[in-house]
């Protein structure tokens, strides 16, 4: 494959057809583990590593997957590399592992891994599916730090709070207070402010896009009109 | 019985699976422009949720607890999710083929709807026995079926609406969906009064 081709990987995992800004897909623990800049960021990282593992393990077995028993196989090599990833962040950052809690495993029933399997890997030789994997998991990871650094920012007026607790003692420099904790609207970090800033973000990312002059995505992975 | 009453009404409104859990939002956003689907959707999870928490319960206590293998309990808890999703499609095509055809295309989709894989390991968590924990995925599912109604018709409402083009389609839903999460937590008060 071409330079050209990994460019356009890369553009499309990270921005063009964000996981979760233009394609709506891994909606659940985009709302629930937003309500910090650094959990979002925890959870994306973690759906980002299961999404590189699966897409390079499937890609590598692509040829012997038949057809009629592929989503199966797909959900248990999701469902393996998410066991592996909760084992490890279980061992390594226990923190992390507290609050994000219920969302590790639950990542097997996220739709975004599974949407790049079949869309991509299943189809795709294995170094650009580990590529699109990895690219698609770290727009994942953008998006759920943004979305969370809105929401921590408005919420309780901090960014990256915890983030030595969370990532490790080295993490301490991103800790931030932009706003004084007594201006802090408690509605964003609850569940309603986490349908509010993703609608808003969304819209966003439309205006940007058309800025640019390229063609807004109306609807969504799921055809909502 | 009264503990029941409260651990259920927890559970389908204080709880929701939806509003307050944040489980589910595909299906959430995805089959809720109808209501006849969304009510359609939300019958069929509620069957699998059910059946899927009580074969999951017995797998964790008769044989990922006893011998230790509760590493193992997101692969295993798929697959027996996965396997309820088809038995339900064959049961419900057995009793009753109009409502097969209603829900024909909803029914494996429903193997990737995160309710229904949180609120099992949920059980799990909580450490309930067998009686509370089917209650508790039944109420759980009642309160999933009640809000995909319940947004169903406002999305039904919004399609006829003058929307601005940049918020039109899953923008304005999750504006809408926010301000029935807000309305939702007014339930906040049931558990402690």
């Amino acid at each position: 494959m071409s330079n050209n081709a990994y460019t356009r990987i890369v553009r499309d995992g990270l921005w063009d057809n964000n996981g979760v800004f233009s394609m709506l897909l891994g909606m659940c623990p985009t709302m629930a583990m937003t309500t910090s800049a650094t959990n979002g960021f925890g959870m994306g990282l973690a759906t980002a590593a299961v999404m590189a593992a699966s897409s390079l393990l499937v890609a590598t077995f692509r040829n012997h997957i038949s057809q009629e028993v592929r989503i199966p196989v797909f959900i248990l090599i999701v469902a393996t590399m998410v066991t592996l990833v909760d084992l490890a962040m279980n061992a390594w950052m226990h923190e992390l592992y507290k609050v994000l809690g219920l969302f590790i495993p639950l990542i097997v029933s996220n739709c975004l891994p599974l949407a790049r399997l079949e869309a991509f890997a299943a189809k795709a030789p294995i170094v650009p599916a580990f590529v699109d994997g990895l690219c698609m998991g770290l727009g994942f990871t953008i998006a759920l730090t943004a979305i969370g650094a809105v929401r921590e920012i408005i919420g309780s007026g901090t960014l990256f709070a915890d983030a030595s607790l969370l990532l490790g003692p080295s993490f301490k420099f991103m800790e931030l207070r932009l706003l004084p904790a007594s201006m802090g609207v408690l509605m964003m970090i609850l569940p309603p402010g986490g349908f509010l800033v993703t609608g808003l973000m969304v819209v966003g990312k439309r205006l940007l896009d058309l800025r640019a002059g390229k063609e807004i995505q109306m609807a969504g992975a799921h055809g909502i009109a | 019985m009264k503990d029941y009453a409260l651990m259920m009404i927890g559970a389908a409104l204080v709880n929701n699976v939806i509003l307050a859990r944040f489980l589910g939002l595909c299906s959430f956003m995805g089959v809720t422009t109808r209501i006849d689907a969304a009510a359609g959707m939300g019958l069929a999870t509620t069957f699998v949720i059910t059946v899927s928490s009580m074969a999951d319960w017995a797998v964790q206590h008769y044989l990922l607890a006893p011998y230790g293998l509760g590493f193992l309990r997101t692969v295993t808890f798929i697959l027996v999710i996965a396997s309820a999703v088809q038995f339900t499609e064959l049961t419900v095509r057995k009793v009753s083929p109009p409502l097969f055809q209603m829900l024909g295309i909803y029914l494996p989709l429903i193997t990737t709807n995160c309710a229904v894989l949180g609120v099992a390991l949920l059980l799990v968590e909580g450490r309930m026995n067998f009686m509370t924990s089917t209650l508790f995925a039944f109420a759980s599912s009642v309160g999933y079926s009640l809000v995909m109604v319940i947004f169903a018709g406002q999305r039904e409402r919004l399609a006829v609406a003058a929307v601005p083009r940049l918020f039109a389609g899953p923008p304005i839903g999750f504006i809408v969906a926010s301000l029935l999460a807000m309305a939702f937590m007014g339930f906040s008060g049931i558990s402690t009064g």
